[in-house]
């Protein structure tokens, strides 16, 4: 029973092969195992937000799957799309707006606001809000990440109208 | 706003300017470098067992066969730590007769709270830990739980603590004089009796710590997530016994803080001493459970206070008695008398009267132990006094501005001492008040209110005034005997292309100390910010300090860093002068350049002093000795604390069928004295502002007649999050104080001192019409249908 | 908070993942989207030998339209619930209820089939099958059977499903042009469990009411239909006189569970108040 597992999964565009042990989540996968360490783990059951990453392109708790269950999927984690320049408007947005103190969430509310505008369309204040409802913060008390989601949808949407 | 010398449009004028933090880039890009991410060869991890009752003493406790487990790489209990760590007592000399029982990392015989750590399993990695852990049995016999204050405190009740006589651990009384008569003589007056939830901080990164002792060298290092380094070192060199020179702590990125991360910790403890007798990195981090179950509490207080006043309002007196409910055992260092004693010691603080008494009880419970958490005592103090000054209003059919307007200490009217005894430098109450009304738009939301209640929807305005303690000096730990500085140090050098490094004693926790310490040694010598770069938060590398605590970061390290520079500046303009054969008081540095002062031409760059200094002594006249370091110390000395002030205002709706509150909005007058970065002064009012709200409508530790914490899971203790939050406005009045060059207070308690008094108050503005007051927090949709008599 | 060790199974086909379950002595789960079992795991409430994981079996996955059934996959996660047109054409009840569930994160991995297998009192899809008269595919080693929702909540997290059971697929009969619906729940925040929460589904001739379902989550040890408040309905328009009886009928067919924080007769009240919310904002013009 503690024999590890064979598994293949692509993490931030990398290819990853490799074995864990099956009770390994796929939170602790990424930061202990491949030293992915921006995805944070909060409180290791869905209540914190702290630890989303992107699978199939789609935010999830990473702690709340095995790291055996990804087997085949496609990871995204902070560091990623920071690489692939996926998150860099947010990032500055978050940034000249200090929509951060600490930093512990901030990987997730990046991750989170990645799915929100994933969409495409311009989210009100309350949509954003209510996007974010499973992400804690407990430094900023939030408004300045809402205007920081906000001004980079508003952003985005200008630049797809003019183009 | 009161522009610092010469206001923004100087080159290099960074104080009072809104810019980014620097160090919050690699946080963006998941670079951050917390311990929880910290790993160092031949680290193994921690796992404690726990007790599960809140009470008992230790019959047996039997480790062989965690011990056998593969994996397992030691086990320890009480005796093992005991043998190298010396035990502590949280108390201080200035408490008189505070009492407190000692404490070791492990007991040797009694539990005093459920989840105390009892057993210390390390282990390859935490699930093994973990594992190991439940193979560990432990016989404890169960004795009944003292869980509730009142009867803690009765005459004749069980001492929680053998040896001691009673359950108090601190009481104090304080007396101006002429409250008696001024009830007597007073037309009226209002008493209410109060219940404030007990907290836990419920920081995102839980606890952590990495020690790593090297027996070659007898040397400790300790990666420890805490606001406060220096303390830290003392501790660990003091109780286990090594040289203090042998002792490094080094605190990275921290997670969030807010106080809690401040005080000695059994699990640290027993973590350090692990390190020391097996040799090797210790891992521990908190998970959430643990967390909940070992965090210090804080806010556990029931109140009953009067106030008496007169036909017109004015205030003649108030009285107050203030029960807490801490845990086994006061916290160490600072104790668990803090709170107790800010309490009531601020309470009616805003105002003009002199007849004030109160009396204190400090009181032992089968608990958590509790202790400084934001805003310590402010919220309490505040909620208590605005309270008061809202029934006292409504009593007499007066609008809360105007009856605060007629009691506040006039602002033309300092420096003052309060009734229980604090020196007010000066404050701007008038004014505060007078711009909350303006940012509210007082006489609009009236309207709306009277619109609404048309429909039957129930608005509700609150306001509150507050003071806040910042700045401290050595009244607040030093004369108690505590190892806690009241100064700061700060080395500032030029490096050989000519950058600035400036390591400082105070510490970042995300407030944005290290960018505010950037933006004054930038202003201070005439660079740009972009050239310094600020280090804080590792005892080997910095002065030592008093760290972050009591918002002392900005006005005391700030004017830490503000000499510091002006000190490096006359150096290298003493370099400066004999290289360009000018003298020094004709030169300036803007830009990185030193410059004629009168015409601003650019004589000699900074990178060019330099590289003569560091490279080319040479060609300096014979006996320069340039000194392109300089390490300065600064204690303020002026009043003990620079006060702060400001008002708050909450708009609510009440859903007078279901109980539940809906925040629409809040604001906040906010006066710290000179703003050296108005950006993150804000965002720091807003984060205390949203923990202010969550303790008014969502936070509390629910605890059973057993001492067990029966909702310690983040699905159970709600935070406040996202969709329950309002927009928060902030507007500023600026008093600098004069004990320093800088003028700055603090303000990162600011929000929290205040929220919650603001949503009481407006919570029972929305309920006035059912002649029903909350005094109570949270304010539950249970509490407020009950207060209603739905149910 | 680490889970306890255990074996990992991917199996490809139902049949294959019944056959693991009970070669494993029934020492196992089946996991699907694991957004419920994995913190039970964590917290090490449950520990099993073998862990099947089923979220990727075709057979469980798809929405189609089916003679007058919509039938869900039991792995169809809650995201797909809420976005899906068919649901929101079909089943708007279902679409009504998804935003509550949790948080967006949550959505994205947790199942349909799931959340009625856990049968959580305070989850809102296993209500929302009785108020939909749904029909449960069950498939077991034994073969496949079908259980209607009425029979199949049995108690605190109990349903009819037998160890090595999983649930195949869920069928709701589908809206008509007369069906009007409502759902809303009461909770401290956001996501979080609600304290009092209701669907209501209401099929109209004319503007009277000819039949009605309505149930409840989080006012008992299961979700709850409230079949008095439902009769006092029949036949009779959507009045606030009508819908005044059908709460005061709930008094007979809840029976909540209390504490010191929120006592029995707060939930009482608040479903009361949220059954007359629901049924007030219906529109029943035909």
């Amino acid at each position: 029973m503690t024999a590890k597992m064979a598994i293949s999964l692509t993490v931030n565009g990398e290819e990853v092969e490799t074995l864990v042990a099956t009770r390994t989540t796929l939170a602790d996968f990424l930061r202990q195992d491949l030293q992915l360490t921006g995805t944070h783990t909060g409180c290791e059951m869905g209540a914190c937000g702290a630890c989303l990453v992107l699978v199939d392109d789609r935010p999830v708790h990473a702690c709340l799957m095995f790291a055996v269950q990804a087997e085949g999927a496609v990871v995204e984690t902070v560091e990623g799309l920071t690489m692939r320049r996926a998150i860099s408007d947010l990032q500055s947005a978050f940034h000249e707006r200090n929509a951060l103190q600490c930093g512990f969430c901030t990987p997730g509310m990046l991750v989170s606001a990645y799915g929100i505008l994933a969409a495409g369309a311009l989210p009100s204040r309350e949509e954003i809000r209510d996007a974010l409802s499973g992400n804690y913060c407990r430094c900023t008390g939030y408004e300045a990440i809402v205007d920081a989601i906000e001004q980079t949808a508003r952003l985005r949407h200008e630049q797809e109208e003019q183009a | 706003m009161n522009a610092f010398a010469g206001g923004l449009d100087r080159p290099n004028s960074y104080i009072g300017r809104s810019v980014s933090r620097p160090n919050a880039k690699r946080l963006l890009e998941g670079r951050g470098r917390y311990v929880t991410d910290l790993v160092l060869p031949r680290m193994v991890h921690a796992a404690f067992v726990r007790s599960p009752y809140a009470r008992g003493r230790i019959v047996a406790i039997d480790i062989a066969e965690a011990a056998a487990l593969p994996g397992v790489r030691a086990v320890f209990t009480g005796v093992d730590l005991a043998a190298i760590c010396t035990p502590w007592v949280g108390t201080l000399d200035h408490f008189a007769h505070m009492k407190s029982p000692p404490q070791l990392p492990l007991p040797l015989e009694q539990v005093s709270w459920s989840g105390q750590p009892l057993v210390l399993v390390i282990a390859d990695s935490r699930a093994i830990a973990e594992d190991a852990a439940e193979l560990v049995m432990v016989d404890i016999e169960d004795q009944p739980a003292l869980a509730d204050p009142v009867a803690a405190m009765a005459l004749g009740a069980e001492p929680l603590n053998a040896g001691f006589s009673d359950n108090i651990c601190f009481a104090s009384r304080l007396d101006s004089g002429g409250v008696d008569d001024a009830f007597a003589a007073s037309e009226h007056s209002v008493e209410q009796s109060f219940v404030f939830g007990r907290h836990t901080a419920v920081t995102l990164e839980p606890r952590a710590i990495v020690a790593d002792y090297d027996p070659s060298e007898g040397r400790l290092t300790a990666h420890h997530a805490t606001q406060t380094p220096y303390q830290f070192q003392d501790v660990y060199s003091r109780h286990f016994g090594l040289s203090e020179a042998n002792v490094r702590v080094i605190a990275p990125d921290i997670g969030g803080s807010f106080g809690m991360k401040l005080h000695v910790y059994h699990e640290e403890m027993a973590v350090v001493g692990a390190s020391i007798l097996l040799g090797r990195p210790v891992k521990f981090v908190a998970d959430r459970m643990e967390s909940f179950v070992s965090d210090i509490h804080a806010r556990d207080h029931r109140v009953t206070a009067r106030l008496a006043f007169d036909a017109s309002g004015r205030i003649a007196g108030m009285e107050v008695d203030d029960v807490t409910a801490i845990g086994a055992f006061s916290s160490y260092p600072r104790t668990s008398a803090v709170e107790g004693n800010q309490v009531v010691r601020l309470m009616g603080a805003p105002y003009d009267f002199a007849a004030y008494r109160a009396s204190l009880s400090v009181v032992f419970q089968n608990k958590v132990q509790t202790s400084q958490y934001r805003a310590v005592g402010h919220p309490i103090a505040c909620a208590v006094t605005e309270c008061l000054v809202d029934a006292a209003a409504r009593h007499l059919g007066l609008d809360p501005f105007e009856i605060r307007a007629r009691n506040v200490i006039a602002d033309d009217n300092y420096p003052r001492t309060s009734p229980t005894g604090y020196q007010f430098e000066q404050l701007s109450h008038e004014a505060c008040l007078a711009r909350l009304r303006v940012l509210m738009d007082y006489d609009a939301l009236l309207n709306q209110q009277a619109q609404a209640r048309e429909k039957g929807v129930l608005l509700g305005i609150g306001i509150a005034l507050f003071v806040e303690i910042t700045n401290p000096g050595p009244a607040f730990y030093g004369v108690g005997g505590g190892r806690i500085s009241a100064q700061d140090g700060a080395i500032i050098k030029l490096t050989p292309a000519g950058e600035v490094h400036c390591s400082i004693s105070v510490t970042e926790q995300g407030q944005g100390t290290e960018t505010i310490i950037g933006q004054i040694v930038a202003d201070q010598l005439g660079v740009d910010r972009a050239t310094v770069r600020v280090m804080t938060g590792d005892t080997d590398t910095t002065p030592y300090g008093g760290a972050t605590w009591a918002c002392r970061g900005a006005g005391i390290g700030g004017e830490t860093a503000l000499q510091a520079a002006r000190k490096l500046k006359a150096n290298l303009l003493s370099v400066a002068s004999i290289v360009l054969q000018a003298q020094p008081d004709e030169l300036d540095i803007r830009d990185g350049w030193v410059v004629e002062r009168t015409t601003g031409q650019q004589r000699i760059s900074l990178a060019e002093i330099a590289r003569i200094a560091f490279f080319r002594s040479d060609t300096l006249p014979a006996g320069t000795q340039a000194q392109l370091s300089v390490a300065l110390h600064y204690v303020p000395q002026g009043y003990p604390f620079a006060f702060t002030n400001g008002a708050q205002g909450c708009l609510v709706e009440v859903d007078a069928d279901t109980g539940f509150v809906k925040v629409l909005k809040h604001w906040v007058v906010e006066d710290c004295g000179r703003i050296i970065n108005p950006l993150l002064v804000d965002e720091q009012i807003r984060g205390g502002v949203v923990q202010g709200l969550g303790a008014a409508f969502f936070e509390e530790c629910l605890y059973d007649e057993q001492g067990q914490l029966t909702n310690a899971s983040l699905a159970d203790y709600l935070v406040p999050m996202a969709v329950e939050m309002p927009d928060i406005a902030i507007d500023h009045v600026e008093t600098p104080t004069r004990d320093t060059e800088l003028g700055a207070k603090g303000c990162g308690e600011a929000g929290t001192a205040a929220a919650s008094a603001a949503a009481m108050n407006a919570v029972n503005d929305a309920l006035s019409g059912h002649g029903v007051a909350m005094t109570q927090i949270p304010m539950t949709p249970t509490r407020i249908l009950r207060a209603l008599g739905t149910i | 908070m680490k889970a306890r060790a255990f074996d990992y199974v991917r199996p490809q086909t139902v049949g294959d993942a019944l056959r693991v379950f009970d070669d494993a002595g029934g020492d196992a789960a089946y996991i699907a989207g694991g957004q419920s079992l994995v913190p039970a795991l964590a917290l090490r409430l449950q520990a099993p030998a073998v862990l099947i994981d089923i979220a990727r079996l075709e057979e469980l996955h798809g929405i189609s339209l089916e003679d007058g059934w919509l039938r869900i996959g039991a792995a169809t996660r809650h995201v797909e619930i809420l976005t899906s047109d068919l649901v929101a054409r079909h089943a708007p009840l279902l679409a009504k209820a998804a935003p509550f569930v949790a948080h967006p994160a949550i959505r994205n991995k947790g199942t349909f089939g799931g959340s009625l297998a856990l049968a959580d009192p305070a989850s809102e899809f296993p209500a929302m099958a009785l108020a939909l008269d749904a029909d449960i595919e069950i498939a077991s080693t034994e073969g496949d059977r079908r259980v209607a929702a009425e029979d199949f909540f049995l108690g605190l997290y109990e349903t009819a499903l037998q160890p090595g059971e999983m649930i195949r697929a869920v069928r709701v009969p589908i809206a008509t042009a007369s069906s009007r619906c409502a759902f809303d729940e009461l909770s401290r925040r956001r996501g979080d469990y609600a304290l009092v929460g209701c669907g209501v589904n209401v099929q109209l001739a004319e503007s009277r009411v000819d039949s009605v379902r309505i149930a409840f989550l989080s006012v008992g040890s299961m979700p709850m239909r409230a079949t008095t408040a439902e009769s006092a309905l029949v036949g009779h328009p959507l009045t606030r006189d009508q819908i005044r009886v059908a709460q005061d009928a709930l008094a007979r067919d809840l029976d909540p569970p209390g504490d010191e924080h929120v006592p029995a007769e707060m939930r009482l009240h608040l479903a009361r108040v949220l059954l007359g919310r629901l049924l007030g904002g219906l529109d029943t013009a035909a």
